[in-house]
């Protein structure tokens, strides 16, 4: 299809899903991950301030580097790993076509 | 506007909002141009909700009328569109209670024990009340208020002690600086090399290191609580020195807000998903004279928008008035036409 790219999100509980997702919607992967009712909460909207859609990057794609805004959050967040990114941070197109990510575990 | 009743020590009001957000300021108008008296309750020690404490910079692109407004300018403008019907305000405290009482009127006790009584409660409460980002370390629940602080709430507490900060954030900054004197000893906990706060708060706290009133430690993180009915250490891990342990009377963990739905989810009300779910008629919950509006609430077709905020609180405040008062008769008007009477001060500050 075109347009469409293959996402792999790993659930906390280790479930693979593999999403089809469209790259000429303006669609970031937190709101990807939220129209397939995965359980990323995006409580911010997507504006990097909160870290309820954080997530690792297992992949190696080339996605732009992280914002300071970004940056400053997953500074405040839980389980921060080299890998960690926010997923509404991460606009969607056809050169993350394969990507896989987890999702990390929920801070309180 | 809530009237602060002497003899039994209550506020009382036609409605009590919880939630001092924008769709909940809105309400106040459109309850006042129907005569109805409110108060509002907000976890938060200032009004505006998520648009004074998450976005107050940030531009909004979609309130009609306004082609881009700054969220903390559209929470003064609210103020100011609210300020003709004189609302009370109960900020920085939390509804725990509700509870029906006899004459049909509903009793909010708030954590601090305060006592609210209105005929109708409007929850506002958007994401839910913010309460602090807990690290995620084994059983300290176990040592909260026992050693563990989330908010620093009187300094004189930490006068002579040893003092542990973790975060980089403004706060974990202000405190450091400002507990600095007091403390016996301060040691502050940062994962990064690096502050995102204010230059100058960084500077200043550069400084109390680099003088040895304070010990900075970065690239590192508090992984264990000990202690058995009080805290007094801490298991600090350094990304590449390994971990070690570290005398501590006091854990100040600032890492920020998050919203929860909180004490309002036992209240007995439908429930979706951390959403409270209502009739789109006029945003009532499965509780009458309880509704719900802005992004608390869930139907089908939710958006989570301000503008529909709006909408819905101008709706319940129709259901409202009947519900409040089933006996009197309610006349729509455009305020073009009638104009804003105000409803005169008689508010006690809380």
């Amino acid at each position: 299809m075109e347009n469409t790219i293959k996402i792999t999100v790993i659930d906390r509980e280790e479930v693979e899903h593999v999403l089809d997702a469209p790259t000429d919607m303006a669609m970031n992967l937190m709101e990807l991950c939220k129209a397939y009712d995965l359980p990323v909460k995006g409580t911010c909207g997507g504006m990097a301030l909160c870290a309820s859609c954080h997530v690792y990057v297992r992949t190696d794609q080339d996605i732009p580097e992280p914002s300071e805004d970004e940056l400053n959050m997953l500074d405040s967040a839980f389980f921060v790993q080299a890998n960690s990114r926010l997923a509404c941070q991460i606009k969607l197109n056809n050169s993350l076509d394969g990507m896989v990510v987890k999702l990390a575990e929920e801070g309180e | 506007m809530g009237e602060l009743n002497a003899h039994t020590n209550t506020i009382e009001t036609d409605i009590l909002i919880i939630g001092a957000g924008p769709v909940g300021l809105f309400a106040v108008f459109e309850a006042g141009l129907l005569k109805m008296r409110c108060h509002i309750l907000d976890v938060l020690p200032q009004v505006g909700g998520q648009l004074s404490e998450i976005y107050p910079k940030k531009p909004i692109y979609d309130i009609p009328g306004y082609p881009s407004i700054l969220a903390g300018e559209l929470v003064d403008n609210l103020m100011k569109q609210i300020q003709p019907f004189q609302p009370g305000f109960t900020l920085g405290d939390r509804a725990e209670t509700v509870e029906k009482q006899t004459d049909g009127r509903w009793l909010v006790v708030t954590q601090r024990g305060i006592r609210h009584l209105s005929s109708v409660i409007f929850i506002a409460g958007g994401l839910g009340s913010f309460e602090p980002r807990k690290p995620p370390i084994p059983n300290i629940e176990r040592l909260e208020d026992h050693g563990v602080d989330y908010f620093v709430r009187n300094p004189e507490l930490y006068r002579g002690k040893n003092i542990v900060i973790a975060g980089g954030g403004d706060s974990a900054l202000d405190w450091t600086i400002y507990l600095a004197d007091m403390a016996q000893s301060l040691t502050l906990i940062h994962r990064r090399t690096e502050f995102r706060g204010v230059l100058d708060s960084v500077e200043k706290v550069m400084e109390l290191a680099h003088s040895g009133k304070i010990r900075l430690v970065t690239n590192a993180q508090v992984t264990a609580v000990h202690g058995e009915s009080h805290l007094d250490a801490l298991t600090v891990q350094h990304d590449t020195e390994g971990a070690f342990q570290l005398p501590t009377d006091h854990f100040i963990p600032l890492f920020g807000l998050t919203p929860k739905l909180g004490p309002i989810g036992e209240w007995g009300l439908g429930v979706d998903k951390g959403a409270i779910t209502v009739d789109t008629l006029d945003y009532s919950t499965n509780v009458p004279g309880i509704y719900a509006i802005g992004d608390i609430n869930t139907y089908p077709g939710k958006l989570k928008l301000i503008l529909c905020g709006f909408h819905e609180a101008t709706l319940a405040c129709q259901s409202a008035f009947k519900f409040a008062f089933p006996d009197k008769k309610l006349s729509f008007k455009y305020t073009t036409v009638t104009g804003i009477e105000g409803i005169p001060a008689t508010s006690e500050k809380v």
